[in-house]
Order: C-alpha cells, then sequence, then structure tokens
C-alpha cells in the first residue's frame, strides 16, 4: 500500500510574528474561484456608483476680472501659469498652485479680443479692440520701471483674434483678413483673404506647423498654407462657426465650434464630410480645446456648461455646470491633460477636473492598480443596461433639461416630416441625407 | 576561420543573398580591415555575429503555435516567440541559457485557463468591432497561458491510496490508513461515541476548519475539528432536521422541528424564522448570501441572510420535499422527488429551470460535483447513477447498488462518497474532470451506525460521516483541493482577514436574480435584443440607416468615363449582386426540399402522392 495524506505545514501558512505580512497563498483554478462572471458584474456596478459618488470636479475659481474673461492662454513651459483677458482691457497671469492672480496688466482699451503665448514661454500677444498688437514680457517689469509692452503695433483695423507659431518667431492675427506677421518687423508678412467678411479666429496647426485655419462669420472654415500667399480651401457650413482647434496628435484633424449648437470634426483632406457631428450642447458653441493625448476635447457653449466630448463619440461624456457660471467664453485644456479652465461671463474662470471622479494627489500602487481593475471593469461591463444608466445620469440645470426635452420634439417633428415626405414621394426622388452630410453647404477649392 | 558555414545550414539567409546580389564597390583596406577585425577577435564575438545571422533564418525544428483565428495581423507576443533562436544564446560572458525560449506550457492546463468557446467563429461585424474583438481574444489567450504557468508555483501535492500490484484498495482498512500516515494525518481521523442524541447531520464551514453537527434529539455542537477545540455545545430540545454554517463560521443555522433558528459561535440563538417552518434540508449559496430552505409543505424558500429578507418562496407542487443539494458551479439547486424526477430551481423563476426524470422510485438523495458537471442520484429502484448536466442530462453511468445509497456527496476533486445503511463507499474517477467510474469502489468503511450525514471537508482528505452512533471523521487520500487560494477561503485566516474577507463578500453579493444555469450568460452578447432593438430602429426611423448603399461607379480617368460605360459598370454590379441571392435562394430551396424529403422516406405513407 501506498499512501500520502494532504498534510499541510502551518508555519507555511501563518504569518511568524505580527510584524510580518500575513501570508496569502493563490490559486487561480476557476473552479475556485466560480460565479466569475457575475461577480465581476457586481464589482463593476460597484464601481460605477462609486464613481458617481465621487464625482466632484469642481476644483476652484478665481477671481479678480472686472468684467467678463474673454480669452485664455495656456503657458507652454509652466503648467501653474495661466493668461487671461477680460472684456474691459485688462490681462491677468493667474498661479493656479497658489490660486492667484500674480500681476494685472491694463494692455488695451475696450475688450481684449485675443491672447497667445510665444512658443519659448517668455511673452506673449494681445490684440485688442483698439486695433493694436501688443507684445508683454512674461515676467512682471523690475522695481520702479512701468508697464509696458515690449512691442506695439498699430493696425488699420481691428483684430479680432491672434495665435502663435509653433516654433518660429511668426504669428498670425485675424480681422477683416488674415495677416501672418514677422515678430521682428511692424508690417505684415502677408495677409490673406477669401471673401469680405471679417474672420474671427486663426489657429495654426501644432503639427504641421505651417498650416493655418480659420473661420468667418460668413459661415466658413479657410484653410491656408503660409508658404503659399494664397489660402487653400474652405468648407461652408450651415451657419456660423466661432472657433476651431487643431488636433494636437493627428495633423489633418480639426475640430469646429458652430453657431447650430454642434460641433463638427474634420478630417483636413475630405472636408465634404465631417468625420464626426459632435451634439450635445443646447445653445451656440463658443470655444473648443482639445487635450494634448488628442482623444477629447472640451467645449464652452453659450447656454452656461462645458462639455467633454470623445473624438470618436457624438455624445458628450460629461457635462460640467454651476449655478453661477454664466455664458462660457472660453475653454482651455491644461497641458498635462488633467484640468480644464474655463473663463465665463460673471469676470470668473474656474478650474475643473478633466476626469470628475479622479482621485488628485499621490496614489499608492494598492490604490492605483485597484483603480485600473475598476477602469477595466467600467469598460467591460459598459453596454449592460443597469450600469449604462447610472454611468450616463448627469443633473442638469432645469433650463438646459428643458431645452434639451424641446429640442428633442423639434427634432423628432422634423425627422416625421422627413420620413413622411420619403415615404409618399416617387422612390428614389428623395433620398435621405445622414446627419453628416446634412451641415456641409459646399467645399470650395 | 568561424564563419566556416555548418553543413546542415548552408543556405544562406535571406538578407546576405539580397547583399551578394547588389554588391557595393569596395576598398581593398575596407574589405580587409573588417577580415582582419574577424580574425583578430575569436571565440564569443564571432559566434555572436553568427548567432545574429541564423536569427534570421527561420528555426526548423520549431514546433509553431497554432495558427490561431486572428490571422491578420500577427500579435506582438507571439511574433517575438517565433523569432526567437532554438538554439541557446550565449550571452557576453559566454554563458547558456540551458532553458531557452518561454516556459513550455502543456495545452490541457491552458484549457482549464480558457475563457473563450474557440469552436464559435466571430461574429460578422465591422471591422472596427472586429478589430478589437481580435485583440479582446489575443489578451485573453494571453492572460490564459499565463494563468497555466503560474500552476508551476502551487507548492502542494494531492494526496494519493495506492495497492500494490493487485491489491484492492477498497480493502484497505481505516487503521491501515492511520498507521501508514503521518501523526498531524492520523489525527484527522476520529470518532465522536454520541449515541444518545440520536443521528446525527453534519457540516463543514467553507474554509474547511470548523465542523458542526446537529443530532435528532436536539444536540447541537460546532468545533473547531482540526485542534479539537469545542466553539459551543446546546441541545435545543427540539428535533433537529439540518445544520449549516452562514457564510462564515460565527453563524449557524439550524432546521428544527417547526421553525429555523439562526445562532451565533456561542451557541446563542440570533433569530427565529417563522417564514421558514418545518424546514427538513438547508442549503447556503456563499456568494448569493441566499439561505435555501426545504420544508415538509412543498415550498422552496430564499432568504437572503445579509439583509435578512426572503428573496423568493416558490411551491415545488411535489410535496414533502426532503432530497436537496446546490450546484456550486451555478448555485442552481437541484431537488429530488418522490416521482422519481430532479427538478433544477432558480429564485427567479416560479418554474423549475429543468426537470429530469431519473429514477423509477423516488430520488433518494443527489449531489452535484464542483464543476458542476456531473450530478449524482440514487433512488429506491437501488439505482446510482451519474448524469451530464452540460446540455442534454444524458446519465453516463449507472450501477445497481445491493442496498441503494440514501446519502451522497461530491468531493473538490471529484471522488464520490454514498452512504448504505452502515457502509460508506467511496469511488474516484480518472482525474479531476471525469466522472467516477462505479466499477470498484475506491475505499470502503464500515460504521457503527446507519449513515445520516455525509460531507467532505473542503481542503482536507476527510469524509465526515453523521451516523446513529456520532460523527466519524474518515481519512480519504486525493479527496480535497491541495492548493487553496488565500482570498476566496483560506484555513490559516486570522480573525481580522477574516473580517476584511466578510467585508469583501459583502460588497461583492450577487444579486439573486442573476442564478441561471449558465453563469457565463451575463458575459454574452444578447443576440435576441440586440435584433429586435435593430428592428424597431429601421420601424421608428423609417429606413434602414445601416443598409449598404446601392453601387456607385466612381469617375475614372479623363475620357474613360462615358455615361455609357458607368451605365455598364452599374450593370455588371448589379447583375453579380442578383447573380448571388438568386444562388443563395436555390441553395436554400433545395436544402428546404431535402428535410421535406427525409421524413417521408422515413415511413412512407399512401398519402405522400398528394404532397407537393
Amino acid at each position: 500500500m501506498k499512501v500520502k495524506m494532504l498534510s499541510r505545514n502551518p508555519d507555511n501558512y501563518v504569518r511568524e510574528t505580527k510584524l510580518d505580512l500575513q501570508i496569502v497563498p493563490r490559486n487561480y483554478d476557476p473552479t475556485l474561484h466560480p460565479f466569475e462572471v457575475p461577480r465581476e458584474y457586481v464589482r463593476a456596478l460597484n464601481a460605477t456608483k462609486l464613481e458617481r459618488v465621487f464625482a466632484k470636479p469642481f476644483l476652484a475659481s478665481l477671481d479678480g476680472h472686472r468684467d467678463g474673461v474673454n480669452c485664455l492662454a495656456k503657458h507652454p513651459k509652466s503648467l501653474a501659469t495661466v493668461l487671461s483677458g477680460a472684456c474691459d482691457g485688462e490681462v491677468r497671469i493667474w498661479n493656479l498652485t497658489k490660486r492667484k492672480c500674480i500681476r494685472t496688466i491694463q494692455a488695451h482699451e475696450g475688450f481684449v479680443r485675443g491672447i497667445c503665448t510665444r512658443f519659448c514661454g517668455t511673452s506673449f500677444f494681445t490684440v485688442g479692440d483698439d486695433k493694436t498688437v501688443k507684445q508683454w514680457k512674461m515676467d512682471g517689469p523690475g522695481y520702479g520701471e512701468e508697464e509696458e509692452p515690449l512691442h506695439t503695433i498699430l493696425g488699420k483695423t481691428v483684430y479680432t483674434g491672434i495665435d502663435h507659431h509653433w516654433k518660429e518667431a511668426v504669428f498670425a492675427t485675424c480681422g477683416q483678413q488674415v495677416d501672418i506677421w514677422d515678430e521682428q518687423r511692424t508690417s505684415p508678412v502677408c495677409s490673406m483673404t477669401w471673401g469680405l467678411d471679417s474672420i474671427s479666429s486663426v489657429k495654426f496647426n501644432p503639427i504641421e506647423t505651417f498650416l493655418l485655419g480659420s473661420c468667418a462669420s460668413d459661415r466658413n472654415i479657410v484653410l491656408y498654407d503660409m508658404r503659399q500667399a494664397t489660402p487653400l480651401k474652405k468648407v461652408i457650413l450651415d451657419m456660423r462657426t466661432n472657433t476651431i482647434c487643431w488636433n494636437p496628435m493627428e495633423a489633418f484633424i480639426f475640430t469646429a465650434a458652430n453657431e447650430d449648437y454642434n460641433l463638427y470634426t474634420f478630417d483636413m483632406r475630405a472636408l465634404d464630410t465631417p468625420v464626426m457631428v459632435h451634439m450635445d450642447h443646447v445653445s451656440a458653441v463658443l470655444d473648443v480645446d482639445y487635450s494634448p493625448t488628442g482623444k477629447e476635447f472640451v467645449s464652452a457653449s453659450f447656454d452656461k456648461s462645458i462639455r467633454i466630448f470623445p473624438l470618436d463619440k457624438s455624445r458628450s461624456r460629461e457635462v460640467y455646470h454651476t449655478k453661477r457660471m454664466q455664458h462660457v467664453i472660453c475653454v482651455k485644456w491644461t497641458s498635462d491633460s488633467k484640468y480644464i479652465m474655463c473663463g465665463s461671463d460673471e469676470m470668473n474662470i474656474r478650474l475643473w477636473k478633466a476626469n470628475a471622479s479622479e482621485k488628485l494627489g499621490v496614489l499608492t500602487s494598492r490604490e492605483k492598480a485597484a483603480n485600473d481593475y475598476n477602469q477595466k471593469l467600467k469598460e467591460k461591463f459598459q453596454h449592460h443596461p443597469q450600469i449604462k444608466r447610472i454611468a450616463r445620469h448627469r443633473h442638469l440645470p432645469k433650463s438646459i433639461y428643458s431645452q434639451i426635452q424641446e429640442q428633442r420634439i423639434m427634432k423628432e417633428a422634423r425627422r416625421r416630416k422627413e420620413v413622411n415626405r420619403l415615404k409618399h414621394s416617387k422612390p428614389g426622388s428623395v433620398s435621405i441625407v445622414s446627419e453628416k452630410k446634412k451641415h456641409v453647404v459646399a467645399v470650395v477649392k | 576561420m568561424e564563419t566556416a558555414p555548418k553543413p546542415g545550414r548552408d543556405v544562406p539567409p535571406k538578407k546576405n543573398r539580397l547583399q551578394a546580389k547588389k554588391k557595393k564597390p569596395r576598398r581593398y583596406w575596407e574589405e580587409e580591415t573588417t577580415l582582419t577585425a574577424a580574425g583578430a577577435f575569436p571565440g564569443p564575438s564571432g559566434n555572436k555575429k553568427r548567432n545574429r545571422e541564423l536569427r534570421h533564418q527561420r528555426p526548423k525544428n520549431t514546433n509553431f503555435p497554432k495558427k490561431s483565428r486572428i490571422s491578420r495581423k500577427p500579435q506582438l507576443p507571439k511574433k517575438s516567440r517565433e523569432l526567437r533562436n532554438p538554439e541557446p544564446q550565449r550571452s557576453l560572458s559566454g554563458a547558456q541559457d540551458p532553458f531557452p525560449g518561454p516556459a513550455p506550457v502543456p495545452v490541457e492546463v491552458a484549457q482549464k485557463f480558457c475563457r473563450i468557446d474557440k469552436s464559435k467563429e466571430l461574429p460578422h461585424s465591422k471591422s472596427k468591432t472586429r478589430r478589437r474583438l481580435e485583440v479582446a481574444e489575443a489578451e485573453e489567450q494571453e492572460t490564459s497561458t499565463k494563468a497555466a504557468l503560474s500552476q508551476l508555483l502551487l507548492v502542494e501535492e494531492p494526496g494519493f491510496l495506492e495497492g500494490e500490484d493487485g491489491e484492492d484498495t477498497a480493502k484497505i482498512r481505516q487503521a491501515d490508513i492511520v498507521e501508514a500516515v503521518d501523526i498531524a494525518s492520523a489525527a484527522k481521523h476520529f470518532d465522536l461515541n454520541l449515541r444518545q442524541f440520536g443521528p446525527y447531520r453534519l457540516n463543514y464551514s467553507r474554509t474547511g476548519r470548523h465542523l458542526a453537527f446537529g443530532g435528532r434529539r436536539g444536540h447541537v455542537a460546532t468545533l473547531d475539528w482540526v485542534t479539537k477545540r469545542l466553539m459551543c455545545e446546546i441541545n435545543v430540545m427540539e428535533a433537529v432536521r439540518d445544520i449549516r454554517f452562514l457564510h462564515s463560521e460565527a453563524l449557524l443555522a439550524v432546521a428544527q422541528n417547526r421553525w429555523l433558528h439562526i445562532y451565533d459561535n456561542q451557541g446563542i440563538e440570533l433569530h427565529c424564522i417563522r417564514r421558514c417552518d418545518r424546514v427538513t434540508r438547508l442549503e447556503f449559496l456563499p456568494f448569493h448570501f441566499l439561505l435555501v430552505t426545504a420544508s415538509e409543505t412543498g415550498f422552496l424558500t430564499y432568504l437572503d441572510v445579509s439583509v435578512g429578507k426572503i428573496v423568493a418562496a416558490l411551491n415545488a407542487r411535489a410535496g414533502r420535499l426532503d432530497v436537496m443539494t446546490e450546484n456550486p458551479y451555478n448555485a442552481v439547486i437541484h431537488l429530488g422527488h418522490s416521482n422519481g424526477t430532479v427538478s433544477l430551481w432558480s429564485p427567479a423563476m416560479k418554474e423549475p429551470l429543468a426537470k429530469i426524470l431519473c429514477h423509477r422510485g423516488g430520488v433518494r438523495a443527489v449531489a452535484v460535483d464542483s464543476t458542476g458537471t456531473y450530478m449524482a442520484t440514487s433512488g429506491l429502484d437501488h439505482q446510482l447513477k451519474i448524469f451530464d448536466l452540460r446540455g442534454t442530462f444524458q446519465p453516463l453511468n449507472a450501477r445497481t447498488l445491493p442496498q441503494g445509497a440514501g446519502h451522497l456527496a461530491f468531493s473538490q476533486r471529484g471522488l464520490l462518497a454514498a452512504g448504505m445503511g452502515d457502509v460508506v463507499n467511496i469511488w474516484a474517477g480518472q482525474g479531476k474532470a471525469s466522472p467516477p467510474s462505479m466499477e470498484q469502489p475506491y475505499l470502503t468503511h464500515r460504521l457503527s451506525g446507519h449513515v445520516h450525514g455525509l460531507h467532505f471537508c473542503p481542503f482536507e482528505d476527510v469524509l465526515g460521516v453523521g451516523h446513529t452512533g456520532g460523527i466519524t471523521s474518515m481519512l480519504v487520500p486525493g479527496a480535497a483541493e491541495p492548493n487553496f487560494d488565500g482570498l476566496e477561503s483560506n484555513p490559516y485566516r486570522s480573525q481580522k482577514q477574516r473580517q476584511e474577507w466578510e467585508v469583501k463578500a459583502l460588497l461583492e453579493k450577487i444579486p439573486a436574480e442573476l442564478i441561471c444555469l449558465d453563469p457565463r450568460a451575463l458575459a454574452e452578447v444578447d443576440v435576441i435584443s440586440l435584433e429586435q432593438e435593430k428592428k424597431e430602429r429601421i420601424e421608428r426611423l423609417g429606413y434602414d440607416p445601416e443598409a449598404k448603399a446601392p453601387f456607385q461607379p466612381k469617375p475614372k480617368q479623363k475620357g474613360r468615363s462615358s455615361t455609357a460605360s458607368l451605365v455598364k459598370r452599374k450593370r455588371k454590379v448589379m447583375d453579380e449582386e442578383h447573380r448571388d441571392k438568386v444562388r443563395q435562394s436555390l441553395e436554400q430551396q433545395a436544402q428546404k426540399q431535402e428535410k421535406k424529403a427525409e421524413p417521408t422516406r422515413a415511413r412512407p405513407s399512401a398519402l405522400d402522392r398528394f404532397l407537393r
């Protein structure tokens, strides 16, 4: 007879002293871990609920401006520094870690229309309603010195926007036309126009740095190549585009914030159909900014809210609002992709977390592991109705909520009419136009 | 000298051949310097160079992993594995890796950890979704091989009992085993002589550390059976029908003559649950925190012990219920009835999920193994049958026993114990995932009284038998899983660990509605409601948004795309589509006709001539 009994030595399974860690042997045999899927589902449900419980995105409000905040700019080298321009011509520089204003400049008379930093972070440019472009030093004046701009350029017309080249000493302004300036000169290197309307914003492409995009009030978005003196092509939409933003990771993708409550993500190479139509706002979209990862962007709207959209989704994943926040005019996603800043009509700049339920500060490795595990579980079970419902739920202010209802009814009526028209006309004579194609009027080259 | 090719490998690598073709003009000193460099430093450097060259060759003697269903992109880990040199690679110091390449994974072990059914084809979906599915599948494959590799780290080996050539293990008595094994194991065999309080039912806690037993005449006790420390001993002054630990050893449910009572580990009565009356059998579903009671009145009641609510009370409509067991794989309750059927219940359904006709007489005992694959039943017709619970519920094995078994129990490693009168028989299978073969018992043991309760101790090679004479703890080598998981059920856990585990377990309590025959169903795509949704969407919109758009020929080069040629191209595509459709419908018709023809051939009838 040969016999062996299972006989464990408890010393191998019990810690020796109280100072030791507990011994936890593992065996991943599936029969020892039954109900894997239902247990994971329950864990995912709990994680989703906790995410909603911990969703407290609002971090701080920076007050100090004496009029509505009209424009914001990030510092290219310092995460903590932010510049803002207000409707009374005042420019302030803020320190985000201290949440304090560190410098105030009365830059212009009338609005500060645009503000941008130089790529090296030593100076910044502002344009205002007083038809001037001013360059300022980032550091404050020394003791006894007066607050004065480095350069001032007097223009003939009002400038409505400004953007700096990402690598060279070149910047672009817009107004009646798009002007490209050399920093050393007082007259533009070249000016480009297409049509006669005023241009509201101009943006340099961060990757293909000689490319520019602008949007004008005659409903079009125009693309330029800095190396040639004429514009490349333009796309005309249903309504006016307020501003555009280039994707920092994909050179040919940009997103346009439109007056018709939607945002359109275009592929520069095929402008006739937008890649995605992002709709959730219930009023005109005023500003848009990409996250540095290029996967998401944030939009500011006249409906007193900001929304975060994934690049490939037509619906927003997040909406931020507070009772006191009025029409949001400008928004920026910080360079560490963790925070969002927005400037609004009621003179405040607000700081939000980009991921509403994220825990700030240093995480222990176990916290990090638990976080990753929960994230994966939420992703795995995201389509289950219970989890989807909880993850999607957002409290909205009454005004936005009722607007959404109203617009849903309007949309439904329009669609019904379309279907009826299709039903009662000769087959083939009326075709269904997809939502993507509906809003593009024409592409001109 | 080192660069001389080996006889077996005289085919030059592809790269070299290409180089040979396009020979770059060289200065004479360049040629020489390289040669002298190779000649000046013999040994490792030369070897290294050769190795680098050989690495680009496909190794002949390696067996490539089977071609996966994911054909388009070879995944990264696999690629690197393929490219790895089969020859031991030499490091700078000249030392060799004696075990080059990844550790081998036995196929059957990897199969155990595999969660995807490879026989199913990937659904026909959009390319984006498809790519995501493929990535998920590749990840899954990698995790399963990794989990299989982690088996190497398991420390304990399962027990066994083997007779010497021709010796029948069933003849080996407990006393012999006790004599042969070590002291610690020998101490696990003991008898409790409790003749006074009648036949005993018993239950081990989930960690296998604690034992609770209750006698017909009211004797209830719990003890830490390894150290033999008595936790509590009371007499409830009422007949005890069944006894069961709840999720931990601190709580104990006792089915008494009238009502169900819950005691703590000091014997203090915590609850008397009057909604569960005349309970005959108890089961506890640890992951759902459900205490299941079967009563004389024919009701199956699910009590949620975490909140104290009755989740479901189902009328089985089959009279007195006194045969019940749980399926540990999917938490379905199996009830045995007096008409020979076994019915499967879940709290979400008012009707049984399935009914299996097992015996000609009534069913006396039911047991389900830990993988949920096999069910053993014994009936009044003295038969012991083993059913396959996957799919068809067919009997795999049947055997008539002289007395018929009154109690059945499966061990963690698939041993089947049956109590027949005062004898306990244990059958073993070939391996862990095979049904016990009924030819020859693995062990037998005669007790001092009639068997009244059987329970294998988890994680110990011990079978607890409750009988009229008390409790016997039998040694059954090879019954239990040797390696426990410390986070799931740890026999050596401290109080703090137990408390933490309890909180975690309560947070992860599975809702009772999720109990169904296939516990993995939750992770699968609900095709039916998906199609329903799609249909509704089409109805709502008035057209199919995902329909294929009619073919529009693209304009070709200047001069080539006349209207006539455009129409011609369009026509061509349309005709091809039409032909496809006709071909498909013809095939379908042929299949239908075949189906129709078959039954008529099987049973010809005079009326067949009227069939069209």
